[in-house]
């Protein structure tokens, strides 16, 4: 099974938030929730730099560790996935998370967040395949269909890269080696413990 | 001669220009002379490649001099601006095991503390037996406030534990969904007890602050271990030096427990992720501390101490009790005559009530 992961090539990333829109609608994901986005880190300065952002879907990820009902699970494919009928909104899961990605619908209401909503690689939840209660508390599966997530595939630069890790490590590998700069594979240490070297 | 002074000045303010301007131009001239005469040079020695990253941030000194990666984003979400804090991997560390150890430590050595002292101490008798006269030692109001906190007490500590080692304890023992249904009532639980508790500590402030700063009586008290430790007896008034430490823990943690409740309440009104980690951690810390302390409270008020219960039950103590633990407070009572008259000596002894 390959392992998946995410990889924003910064030095690709132009800002469009093409992912932002794709994953949206793709998902048919609530206002005020933002499964991914993208952040422009120095904006309007020499050498500034856009990451695409969502859930990086950790080695031994922290939220899991944290829940206090056990309400994630990883896929055989590595991808950290959660139970909404499980989760209570207790908001621990976000103080854990290295890159934010956890969502809720509410937030301050008195502490009552309502269910979390994240990132979910494209690969729905703990409901039957393709079924319509994991479309609707997950969104779609398109690893249930053989796709990789949206955002990459809809990644007007091919910035954001989705799939094996192994073969997207490559991909970024051989880019950086011919252009001949990189300013790195963001969130890879703190998600999977390792970097791209290059 | 006067008159024409303003037509020299003129003059020479237009000599002063032409003499400007004509410089300027020979500047302007040279510099592009200059700069036309460098650029074949410059070009000659750019690099065969561009680097554009040369400027540009790089997310391990970001990491390394920032300890988290954050920048402008364009959703009003602004918290979502930040898209690293490896300080979650820390925290997770302080949730999942530091406060396991510090709370199991707190928790069950208290009880394991208890325990032994039972075993070892037994109750503590009224030394005299009961007079069967009793007084007032706390009135209606009073016990409505202690018993309000304490009831918002047992509720938060209970359903605060369950966070922190329900997934350990209670979980392996039932079905998923039946945890998450008691979780998600235990935090609706904790977040509503937190208003009556919190006006508790503020009324056991108000109620009982002027018999509760620290006495010489209470140097004495403290050496004679109190009468539970030892077998004496020392004076104390209203509230002994172990009940003013009593009072003083709830005021205080009580406190510190509310006021980092409701910002992890009100998340991120006023705090950044760093701050919020930091309300959990001393919520956290202080809460397990709490309930360590209280459970001794609670231990000394029931099975621990002979007579100590009414005092919060029906309100009214047994004299004896009453001369054995707290002196002093006894003889101003009698002084104020607020002690019952002994009862008719055939009479059986009237209950507490």
């Amino acid at each position: 099974m390959a392992r998946m992961k995410f990889l924003c090539d910064a030095d690709r990333c132009i800002e469009c938030n093409a992912c932002v829109t794709a994953c949206k609608n793709e998902h048919e994901v609530p206002w005020g929730i933002n499964r991914r986005r993208v952040v422009t880190i120095n904006d309007g300065k020499p050498g500034e730099r856009s990451v695409s952002m969502a859930c990086m879907h950790c080695t031994d990820a922290p939220c899991a560790a944290v829940c206090p009902v056990s309400c994630f699970y990883t896929t055989a494919d590595g991808v950290v996935l959660h139970s909404k009928d499980l989760c209570i909104g207790c908001g621990y899961c976000f103080y854990a998370c290295p890159f934010g990605a956890p969502q809720y619908p509410r937030v301050g209401n008195f502490g009552s967040r309502g269910k979390m909503d994240k990132c979910t690689f494209c690969a729905g939840g703990p409901e039957t395949d393709l079924s319509k209660a994991e479309y609707e508390k997950y969104g779609s599966n398109r690893l249930a269909e053989g796709k990789l997530p949206l955002c990459a595939e809809m990644c007007s630069t091919k910035s954001l890269l989705a799939g094996d890790g192994e073969i997207i490590a490559e991909i970024f590998k051989e880019r950086v080696i011919k252009r001949g700069y990189s300013s790195g594979a963001w969130g890879w240490q703190t998600a999977y413990r390792e970097t791209v070297a290059t | 001669m006067a008159r024409y002074r303003p037509l020299r000045a003129m003059l020479a303010l237009g000599a002063l220009c032409l003499v400007l301007g004509v410089s300027m131009g020979l500047e302007g001239g040279l510099n592009l002379g200059l700069k036309l005469s460098l650029c074949p040079v410059a070009r000659a020695e750019q690099p065969s490649s561009v680097n554009p990253t040369a400027q540009s941030v790089k997310e391990q000194d970001l990491l390394k001099e920032l300890h988290k990666v954050q920048g402008r984003g364009s959703i009003p979400d602004t918290k979502s601006y930040v898209i690293q804090q490896p300080a979650g991997r820390d925290w997770r560390q302080f949730h999942e095991v530091t406060l396991r150890w510090i709370g199991g430590i707190a928790i069950l050595g208290m009880l394991a503390l208890l325990l032994v002292f039972y075993l070892f101490r037994g109750m503590v008798r009224i030394e005299a037996g009961r007079s069967g006269r009793t007084l007032v030692r706390f009135n209606g109001f009073e016990r409505f406030v202690h018993w309000m906190t304490a009831i918002c007490f047992i509720t938060l500590a209970l359903t605060g534990l369950n966070i922190t080692f329900g997934k350990e304890l209670l979980l392996p023992y039932m079905e998923p969904q039946v945890f998450t249904e008691w979780s998600q009532w235990a935090k609706y639980a904790h977040n509503y007890a937190s208003f009556p508790f919190t006006l508790g500590v503020v009324l056991i402030f108000l109620l009982w602050i002027a018999w509760n700063f620290p006495t010489p009586t209470d140097m004495r008290w403290l050496r004679q271990g109190g009468g539970i430790v030892g077998h004496e007896h020392p004076p104390a008034r209203r509230f002994n030096a172990g009940q003013k430490a009593i009072y003083w823990v709830v005021v205080l943690v009580g406190g510190t427990m509310a006021a980092s409740g409701y910002i992890l309440m009100f998340p991120f009104y006023e705090t950044d992720i760093s701050q919020m980690q930091t309300a959990q951690m001393v919520h956290a810390i202080a809460g397990v501390i709490f309930v360590a302390i209280m459970l001794a409270h609670i231990y000394i008020g029931t099975i621990g101490m002979e007579g100590a219960f009414e005092a919060m039950g029906s309100g009214r103590v047994d004299v004896n009790w009453a001369r054995e633990h707290h002196s002093l407070w006894l003889e101003r009572q009698i002084a104020k005559g607020r002690v019952e008259e002994p009862p008719p000596p055939e009479g059986s002894p009237a209950p507490a009530e």
